[in-house]
């Protein structure tokens, strides 16, 4: 994979959280269009490196490019929009659901006569009930108030998705819709999505490119099909650990 | 109907002097107080005792330092008395926090200077108009009212906005991600830290002369001014100290809010 083909870039990237090493020299290649799942124990590092690619946090050390360029060069609420974030809690905004997605349009300094189809197009996309948009936000299911978050994220026009366990909170069958939702807007709107699961199954069926993580580290990474194949110990004990 | 008595009739008798004796009896008071504490347990005795000891001796104090201060009558005197009353202020207010840093006392210090700062300036020059305009005899005492109430503002509103900062971690960091400004994402948190600063100010001007006469209002009508007179300060006294703690009120939320995010706009405590 060559430096501009990728949608991200990291090298020797170390992180360390309150005395902790959250990530160790981990140098990685996320390939654009598609859906990269990652996976590994809990504390392997897959959110606080997701946290890394929108700048939620920046790492101790080394470099993380975005589409070739060096994430700290973008102006950080540029980068925030193109690349969008869906947090495993999800989060109801004051207003309605419309009113969250608007807030959304505004922060992105969406034209005043286009975001009521902004509005529109994400709902679709992220399948929210047209019915839900004039329902207070904060009293949706945990579900419809995940979905609202993707619309949410959605209403900015990114390129890029990140999720960091976005089904997690959630019964099987939603998580099963959602994870519908989420391989559409991938395989359809060509989205590239960077998502960590502890669902082996449904990083199985979504992603197309894997990388499992552990102690901060890349244990192995490739396409979706030959990871999940690979003969590597610590990932044959983790994925028959998991199930 | 009745006519309503001129000032100057009603205030024939000229203010009772307390002796040290007066004083002693009113001791009694405070040895109630602390008796009963200490019998019903209720944890008090100790601060009680030093709080009534430090009443006496700050009182004291601060008497003989006025009488001096009135004697000499300097202006940079007065200035030097108003920066120490600011900084002791400050430094009470910053230590009611959780989590106080330099940058915290310092942004504490600023919003009550220029919250209490502006208000005297107002109403030094065009309310009371002192002359000369430095006189102690009113800069002083109004300073103290308006930096006790400012205090509690700036101490308020910093406790609320840390509390709403801290409860609200998840929903400010969705703003950010959406790529929302540190002010987009915490407008609601500053608004409701401002707002909590006020309320008690708010409740003082629906009650005032209802509920409570105002100390400064007793004082004057104790010391033989005619409550028309007291009155109207305390119309004063009361817009002044609406205007220190808003301004007060304000500052410090849109200040303190900065300390929560780096410059790369990402909440700290987070791994940054």
């Amino acid at each position: 994979m060559t430096r501009s083909t990728s949608t991200f870039q990291l090298s020797h990237v170390r992180q360390i959280k309150a005395g902790i090493t959250a990530l160790d020299d981990l140098s990685l290649e996320i390939p654009p269009g598609q859906i990269t799942a990652l996976i590994g124990p809990s504390g392997a590092g897959k959110s606080a490196l997701l946290r890394l690619l929108n700048r939620l946090d920046d790492p101790t050390a080394g470099e993380i490019r975005y589409r070739g360029q060096p994430i700290v060069d973008i102006p950080v609420r540029t980068l925030r929009c193109r690349v969008g974030f869906v947090f495993q809690n999800p989060v109801a905004f004051p207003g309605t659901v419309r009113d969250n997605l608007a807030l959304a349009a505004s922060i992105a300094e969406v034209p005043a006569d286009e975001i009521d189809g902004r509005i529109t197009r994400s709902a679709r996309l992220a399948d929210v009930d047209g019915e839900l948009l004039d329902r207070p936000a904060d009293r949706l299911s945990g579900g419809q108030l995940q979905r609202v978050n993707i619309a949410r994220a959605l209403t900015t026009g990114p390129e890029t998705l990140l999720m960091d366990e976005p089904t997690a909170s959630l019964d099987p069958e939603t998580a099963d819709t959602i994870g519908h939702t989420i391989a559409c807007l991938s395989s359809q709107h060509g989205l590239t999505v960077v998502m960590a699961s502890h669902r082996i199954a449904e990083a199985k069926e979504l992603a197309g490119y894997a990388v499992m993580l552990d102690k901060g580290a890349v244990v192995e990474a490739g396409p979706a099909s030959d990871l999940f194949q690979s003969s590597h110990p610590r990932l044959r004990a983790f994925l028959s650990g998991v199930g | 109907m009745l006519a309503l008595p001129q000032s100057a009739d009603v205030l024939q008798n000229a203010m009772i002097d307390l002796t040290v004796l007066d004083l002693t009896l009113a001791a009694g008071l405070i040895l109630i107080a602390i008796g009963l504490s200490y019998r019903q347990k209720i944890g008090l005795t100790r601060d009680l005792v030093i709080g009534a000891v430090r009443t006496v001796v700050q009182l004291v104090l601060v008497g003989y330092v006025l009488v001096y201060i009135f004697a000499l009558d300097r202006w940079y005197l007065v200035v030097a008395t108003l920066l120490m009353m600011l900084a002791v202020a400050a430094w009470t207010a910053g230590g009611r926090q959780d989590h106080p840093t330099r940058q915290l006392y310092g942004i504490l210090g600023l919003a009550m200077l220029l919250g209490s700062g502006l208000t005297l300036v107002y109403v030094g020059s065009l309310v009371v108009r002192a002359d000369p305009w430095y006189d102690p005899r009113y800069l002083i005492p109004l300073f103290g009212m308006i930096i006790g109430n400012a205090m509690n503002a700036a101490s308020l509103a910093a406790e609320r906005l840390a509390g709403e900062m801290e409860a609200r971690r998840a929903e400010v960091e969705a703003y950010l991600a959406l790529g929302a400004s540190p002010a987009r994402a915490t407008e609601d948190a500053v608004r409701r830290a401002t707002r909590a600063s006020m309320i008690p100010m708010v409740n003082s001007l629906m009650v005032v002369g209802i509920v409570a006469l105002p100390g400064m209002m007793t004082g004057q009508i104790i010391a033989g001014a005619s409550p028309l007179s007291a009155v109207r300060y305390q119309i004063v006294v009361m817009f002044m100290l609406v205007a220190a703690v808003t301004v007060t009120g304000t500052l410090v939320p849109l200040w303190y809010r900065d300390t929560f995010f780096t410059e790369a706009e990402q909440l700290r405590g987070t791994g940054n």
